[in-house]
This record gives structure tokens, C-alpha cells and sequence, in this order.
């Protein structure tokens, strides 16, 4: 493992997901449900992108989940797991698994959110091993 | 209503050299437009419509109309990435089909070779307010990890391997030798692309298109006008387009929008799989052709790896040749856009033009795919299959 450290970026924050990067900072990880049709979905919305309705509204994710897929990437000065991860609410989500052996990331693994501070308000929703 | 028979590709140019540092882009897009127009026999004179996407300078298409002088009366800067310029014939073969225009002009030209000098890993174009961005910039992104994970998907479902992904550039390989214009001419084994630098697991640097320069032009017609040509016309029999996406968290990278696309271009040409002599494949990474080729339905669902492997893709040599020029993998890859390329290949297939160690023997019918954006994400997919006139 490399003795570098990521850099936390800061993700790009709109008046849509203004609430979802607030949760963070409370180590909190919000998805949508839609309230007619009872389907979560992400990254989240206002309208649901499944049934038009506007009746969408937030839950906490138990923040569990299996990795979905993910790539390692090794040509970058800090090697890093992307990876999407498949919640317990049944959506799949883009992260980083972090603070595992990039050698032993699997897919089907358990995870779980670590969320990683950014400085800047909100907090990152990493996933490592369950 | 169908385009069948509609349109017709009169006239195409491809820039044969892969660095372009000398010229401006609005230099690149006219010149490649007069290439093309040469060859059908038209001049910009003739042209009523023109189509390019986001690689065009300025306000697009108004400000390439006016560097050329066109006078338009149909214009359209569909951007689905590096598929835009396969859907365009689509698009143009409707607006010929309905009266819009007679002379379709579609142009692509960039420089990433000779501007961006370490850009292959980078995510490009489609960054700030998007409305996934703030949920994805943060992970790094970057081309290469984005189709590793499609093939990291795709293994673990169906038992593809790196071996059979790597026979699509072996393949590539033996078709680049003939073009002397290609970026890469060597042939290749498949332990040398395993051999070659891991770059985003499981995805090898030979598993990656080259970054180039250049581009090229196409030229569409009415039936009524590529009568009046000598040069020989392409028919353009079927087209589907179609997004694919994240679908709200329903994730599933083990397939592309070609399962609409082709489905929708093999409906509307009246032709089955069997009647295609010669297909291009967009070929961004092996995974794009392994997995189009089945969403395509050249073969089953997860059988592509076998379909793919012992050099079925060669010309020659297996059932459906891919790529005769070479194709992204190791050609022409120009903008980091390929679908240009994909359908210039195809037409000299037709045109029995292609490099005579790699012409297919009566090529009367022909695919052409394209994936813009990332198959880890959100693409534009887009099909169209041509045919010579008889067809």
C-alpha cells in the first residue's frame, strides 16, 4: 500500500442535493423513495425518474451494501478502488473502497459507508469492508 | 414510415495522418468536408445541410456553416459522443426522407494527440453541472476505470477472460498492418496485450484505443442525386439510436444501448445477422466490442468471449470480420471519437476499397456501431447498416 493518501475532493453541490451533502456532515446517508410507487432510486432526485411523481422523499440508508463491481486503477500516483455498491434499499451507487488491501477487493463483498470529511461542510461516502 | 433506400453515402474522407498540431480545428472540419465532397463530386456550393456534434468549434454547426460558406436550409448538432456522427446518418437520412435537405454534410475533427499531452486517463467533456457530478467527480473517474468495471462486471457473470478480451486487438492487430496510415502496425499476440502495463484492473494498456489526431467526413444524399453521381453511392438501409444509463440505481453494466439500436437498424434494413459481410465495431476499449458484438446479436448474451477468441474477428479468417482498418484499437481513434471512422470503413467495404488483404470477397451489406460517452455510466449508442445499391 502506498504511503500516499487520497486527496478529498469536494463534490459539486446543487439546490437539489444541497440536503443530501448537509446529512453527511451528520454521517448520515440519504437515498430518495418514492412515496407512490415505493421505488428508491439515485443519485437522488426531486421528480421520480421511475413514475413522474413528486411525492419523493428521504430516507437513511442503513448505509450496507455488497460491491457491485469496481477497478483498481494503477497508473495514477496513488493507486484507488472505484467501485459501484449495491445498498441494502436495492440501488447501486459510484464510490471508493478505502482502508482495504486493494489486492482482496472482490465483487459480491460486504461493505459498508465510511464517510471521510472533506473540510468543507460535508463528508464523502466511502465504503470499506464490512 | 422507414428510411430504407432514402439516403445514400456519396461521398467520405478520412485524415490520414494521426497529429494535426499545424492546423486549426475549424481547418480540420473544412478541409475533411472537402475531402469528402471530392469524392462524391459536390462542392460546398451543394451541400443544404450540415451535422456535427460537440467536437465542432464555436456555436457548432453555425459557426462551421460559416467558416465554409455554406448556405443551409437543415442543420443538427446531435451530441451522443462518439457515436453522434452514426446516429447523423440517421438523422439525415429522415430530413432527406422528408424533404428537409438533398446534401447532408457531417464533419468530426480533433486535436487531443498534440493538446493534451497526458489526457488518456483523464474523464473528459462532461463535467460540471451535470446532475450526476457531484456524485461521481468525487471518485475518480477516469475513462479507463469506467470500462474496467464493465469488464470486471462482465467476467464475473459470464467467465470472460483477459485472453479473450485481448483477441480483439490480436484482431485489430492483423488489420492495422495493411493501413499505412494507422497508428499502430505492429501485430500483436494475445500474451503480448496481457503482457502490456496493467492501466484500471482488469483492463491492459493494449485493451485501450490509441489517442489521435485528425478525423474525417461523410456525405449524404438523395436517391435523386446520387443518381447524377459517378462515384459509387452506399445505401443506407436501417438506423437505431438509443441511451442507455445508470436507470436511477438499477445498475447493470454487462450490456450496452445496442440491444435497442441494432435491434431497431436490423428491423427497419430488413436483413439478419446472416446477410452481414462486414461489421464496425466501436472499439474505445475490447470490452466496447465484446460486449456489443452480443448485445448486436452476433451471439448469445455472455458468449462473447468465445465468439471473439481464435481470431473470429480476422478477416479471412473467422465468420464476420471487425475493424478492417484497424479501428480505434490501433488506427484512428481521432477526438477520442470513433464513430467517423467506424462508418468510413464500412463504406469502403461496399465500395470494395478497403485494403485488399482485408476486403471482404462481395461485400454487399455492412454494420457500423458506435458508443459515445462510457459504457460504466451513460452512453449513446447508435447502429446503421449499409448496403450497395443493388441491396
Amino acid at each position: 500500500m502506498s504511503e500516499k493518501k487520497l486527496r478529498i475532493p469536494v463534490p459539486e453541490i446543487n439546490e437539489e442535493t444541497q440536503h443530501f451533502w448537509d446529512a453527511t456532515a451528520e454521517g448520515k446517508l440519504l437515498v430518495k423513495k418514492c412515496a407512490d410507487c415505493n421505488e428508491y432510486h439515485y443519485y437522488p432526485r426531486t421528480i421520480c425518474p421511475f413514475c413522474m411523481s413528486d411525492n419523493t422523499e428521504w430516507k437513511e440508508s442503513t448505509g450496507k451494501g455488497t460491491v457491485y463491481t469496481y477497478s483498481v486503477m494503477r497508473r495514477s500516483p496513488v493507486q484507488y478502488c472505484i467501485a459501484y455498491v449495491t445498498l441494502d434499499e436495492g440501488i447501486t451507487m459510484m464510490t471508493n473502497i478505502i482502508d482495504v488491501d486493494l489486492d482482496q477487493i472482490k465483487i459480491g463483498m460486504d461493505v459498508q459507508v465510511a464517510f471521510v470529511d472533506t473540510g468543507e461542510g460535508c463528508a464523502l461516502p466511502y465504503f470499506t469492508a464490512a | 414510415m422507414s428510411i430504407r433506400g432514402k439516403a445514400y453515402i456519396a461521398g467520405i474522407y478520412e485524415y490520414p495522418k494521426r497529429e494535426a498540431a499545424d492546423k486549426s480545428l475549424a481547418q480540420l472540419h473544412g478541409e475533411f468536408a472537402k475531402g469528402a465532397l471530392e469524392d462524391a463530386g459536390l462542392t460546398y456550393s451543394d451541400v443544404d445541410a450540415y451535422y456535427c456534434a460537440g467536437d465542432a468549434p464555436g456555436l457548432g454547426g453555425i459557426s462551421m456553416a460559416e467558416y465554409m460558406g455554406l448556405k443551409l436550409q437543415h442543420i443538427d448538432s446531435t451530441e451522443t459522443g462518439g457515436s453522434s456522427y452514426v446516429a447523423h446518418i440517421g438523422h439525415a437520412a429522415a430530413a432527406i426522407a422528408a424533404g428537409k435537405c438533398n446534401v447532408a454534410l457531417i464533419t468530426l475533427a480533433g486535436k487531443p494527440k498534440s493538446t493534451i499531452k497526458k489526457g488518456g486517463l483523464a474523464m473528459r467533456g462532461f463535467g460540471r453541472g451535470a446532475p450526476e457530478a457531484g456524485f461521481e467527480n468525487v471518485w475518480g473517474p477516469s475513462v479507463v476505470n469506467m470500462y474496467g468495471m464493465a469488464a470486471m462486471r462482465h467476467m464475473h457473470e459470464y467467465g470472460t477472460t483477459s485472453e479473450q478480451l485481448a483477441w480483439i486487438k490480436v484482431a485489430a492487430s492483423h488489420h492495422a498492418q495493411h493501413n499505412e496510415n494507422a497508428q499502430l502496425r505492429n501485430v500483436v499476440t494475445v500474451e503480448d496485450v496481457l503482457n502490456s502495463p496493467m492501466i484500471s484492473e482488469p483492463l491492459h494498456r493494449l485493451d485501450c484505443c490509441v489517442i489521435t489526431d485528425g478525423g474525417g467526413a461523410m456525405v449524404i444524399v438523395s436517391p435523386e442525386i446520387a443518381k447524377t453521381l459517378e462515384r459509387q453511392c452506399v445505401k443506407v438501409l436501417g438506423h437505431g439510436e438509443a441511451p442507455k444509463h445508470l436507470d436511477g440505481g438499477r445498475v447493470d453494466l454487462t450490456y450496452t444501448g445496442a440491444v435497442w439500436s441494432g435491434e431497431k437498424a436490423f428491423k427497419e434494413a430488413k436483413v439478419s445477422h446472416q446477410d452481414i459481410k462486414y461489421m464496425s465495431i466501436y472499439d474505445s476499449f475490447t470490452i466496447t466490442v465484446l460486449e456489443t458484438i452480443e448485445d448486436l446479436g452476433f451471439c448469445e448474451k455472455g458468449q462473447g468471449g468465445k465468439y471473439v477468441a481464435d481470431g473470429n474477428l480476422i478477416s479471412g479468417v473467422g465468420k464476420i470480420p471487425f475493424n478492417t482498418d484497424g479501428g480505434g484499437l490501433c488506427s484512428n481513434h481521432p477526438a477520442n471519437r470513433g464513430g467517423m471512422t467506424k462508418v468510413l470503413e464500412a463504406v469502403r467495404q461496399i465500395r470494395h476499397e478497403a485494403h485488399p488483404k482485408v476486403q471482404v470477397p462481395d461485400c454487399d451489406i455492412a454494420l457500423a456501431h458506435g458508443t459515445g460517452g462510457s459504457i460504466g455510466t451513460r452512453m449513446g449508442s447508435a447502429t446503421v447498416i449499409l448496403g450497395r445499391a443493388d441491396s
